[in-house]
């Protein structure tokens, strides 16, 4: 593409297996005064 | 939808319901924004040839589900109530009398005082009992100050060892300090048994003293520091944060984190004050355009102390684009108040620490074992799906709809976002995205 170059393709998982609730609770990490999601793993390795 | 910014020289565009990012050169951005704000591309003063080509490229990302896709369907939140993380509150007092502390100085507004052994070994049997089929649990030690209630951290810890076995489970603990306590037998116990440590600590020496006097109103930071060093140093490759507050006072925070870097903290997280408008400290919707370009000045920093060899990470631009949580992990947020609770020295749940002293989220008891599902079904149906201001913005899959704790303070609603941490969240997740595309453009280079 001439204009727009993908540097990160689609990475949100919606398949219906994910969920397994094994990763860490958002605010038991450092901040404690608010809520960030997108910083954290997903401790399952993707395939 | 589409949301398109710019970091530092470089345009992006986020996908945000496939989390896709694009790079755009000047002709797209502005088409893009055009089309966003419901203009005619057409009307853009460029060759019609060149916005047609745009126009295609568009089209052709859009097939591929990297453009402007649709909300996927909702995710079920049904299955099991499961509890994973609890928030210990080992002491409700502390040996330092910060300016800022919502638990009112340690004691959370009521009195001061400690868990018992047998209140927290209740709270861990509790625990283990309501997590169901979860492997990996998570306890914080959190106060007032943990360190005051050592040998109730430390007794637990080898009963929270002993439950991982019966129970085949894994727990993480972690403590949240202010490192007045640390001695070399308590260093090497946290270094041992912590899988995460948060030290409290605000950044330069003026800022921090100013905002974190000990009971006799003297500066905690020469206290603080060498205890907090050599912590780090022994701790090897082990997490911990260097966890700093900012306020009114010091708008000027990037300066505290780079104090922090200097001090030799390599994981830092430095975050604005929660604090009613009437407080001298707090932050005010004035405040955001300074503190979005500290946010800047910030990013600008990180990035070239990291060219230079001289890694460090704030939490908040922290992002995993490639491997990074799933979409009921986004939707639901921190989990407060459903899979993550706190429990008071007394042995009371409520949804999260922030909560502790607000006597209509008393959730029950670990001591009788009981917890209202009425409480906890209404944290459950919280999250992005459910919050009107957060179906529209292009954040939502980063921040999973804020703090509820925030939000009930400030709106009387765990509904209801806080507007000012909104804005903030929004420039930090631009800042964490922009850094981590630099990063990766600059190593391709090599």
């Amino acid at each position: 593409m001439k204009h727009i170059k993908t540097v990160q393709k689609s990475c949100i998982d919606t398949s219906v297996s994910t969920g397994c609730g094994e990763c860490q609770a958002s605010c038991q990490s450092a901040c404690k005064t608010s809520c960030t999601v997108a910083n954290q793993k997903c401790v399952n390795e993707k395939k | 939808m589409v949301h398109t910014f710019k970091f530092e020289d470089i345009l992006l565009a986020l996908d945000v319901e496939s989390g896709a990012v694009h790079m755009l050169d000047e002709l797209s951005f502005n088409a893009v924004n055009a089309v966003n704000s419901g203009m005619d591309p057409n009307s853009l003063p460029y060759p019609n040839e060149d916005i047609q080509d745009v126009l295609n490229e568009i089209e052709e990302l859009k097939s591929g589900k990297m453009f402007d896709c649709p909300a996927p369907l909702p995710v079920n939140r049904g299955g099991q109530n499961v509890i994973k993380a609890m928030c210990l509150h080992v002491a409700h007092d502390c040996n330092l009398r910060c300016k800022y502390c919502f638990a009112s100085t340690g004691d959370f507004h009521g009195e001061r005082k400690m868990m018992s052994l047998e209140v927290g070994k209740r709270a861990l049997d509790f625990l283990m009992e309501h997590s169901g089929k979860r492997k990996h649990l998570e306890v914080d030690f959190f106060g007032g100050e943990p360190l005051m209630n050592f040998e109730v951290v430390k007794d637990l810890v080898e009963y929270g060892r002993e439950s991982e076995k019966k129970y085949d489970k894994q727990i993480n603990f972690t403590i949240t300090t202010n490192c007045v306590g640390l001695n070399d037998e308590i260093i090497g116990f946290i270094n041992r048994e912590m899988h995460n440590v948060v030290i409290s600590l605000d950044g330069r020496k003026s800022v921090h003293d100013s905002m974190r006097p000990t009971v006799n109103n003297k500066g905690s930071f020469d206290i603080i520091v060498p205890k907090a060093q050599k912590l780090i140093a022994e701790r090897g490759d082990k997490e911990y944060y260097a966890r700093g507050t900012f306020t009114s006072k010091n708008l000027d925070f990037a300066k505290d984190v780079e104090a922090l870097v200097d001090l030799g903290f390599r994981q830092v997280s430095v975050e604005p004050v929660i604090l009613p408008e009437n407080s001298p400290y707090a932050i005010l919707a004035e405040h955001i355009p300074s503190i979005r370009s500290q946010y800047d000045l910030l990013a600008k920093m990180l990035l070239s102390h990291r060219k230079e060899g001289k890694w460090f990470n704030f939490f908040h631009f922290m992002i995993d684009l490639e491997n990074g949580p799933c979409l009921k992990k986004r939707v639901t947020g921190c989990g407060a108040g459903n899979e993550y609770v706190a429990v008071t020295p007394d042995g009371d749940i409520y949804p999260c620490h922030q909560f502790v002293g607000h006597e209509s989220f008393n959730m029950g008891s670990v001591i009788d074992n009981n917890l209202r599902e009425d409480i906890r079904n209404k944290f459950k149906e919280c999250n992005i799906e459910t919050k009107r201001a957060c179906s529209n913005c292009w954040a939502k899959y980063h921040c999973s709809g804020g703090c509820a704790a925030n939000a009930y303070i400030f709106n009387g609603d765990i509904r209801k976002p806080y507007e000012l941490t909104c804005e903030l969240e929004k420039k930090r997740t631009e800042c964490a995205i922009g850094i981590c595309i630099k990063e990766r453009e600059e190593n391709d280079k090599v």
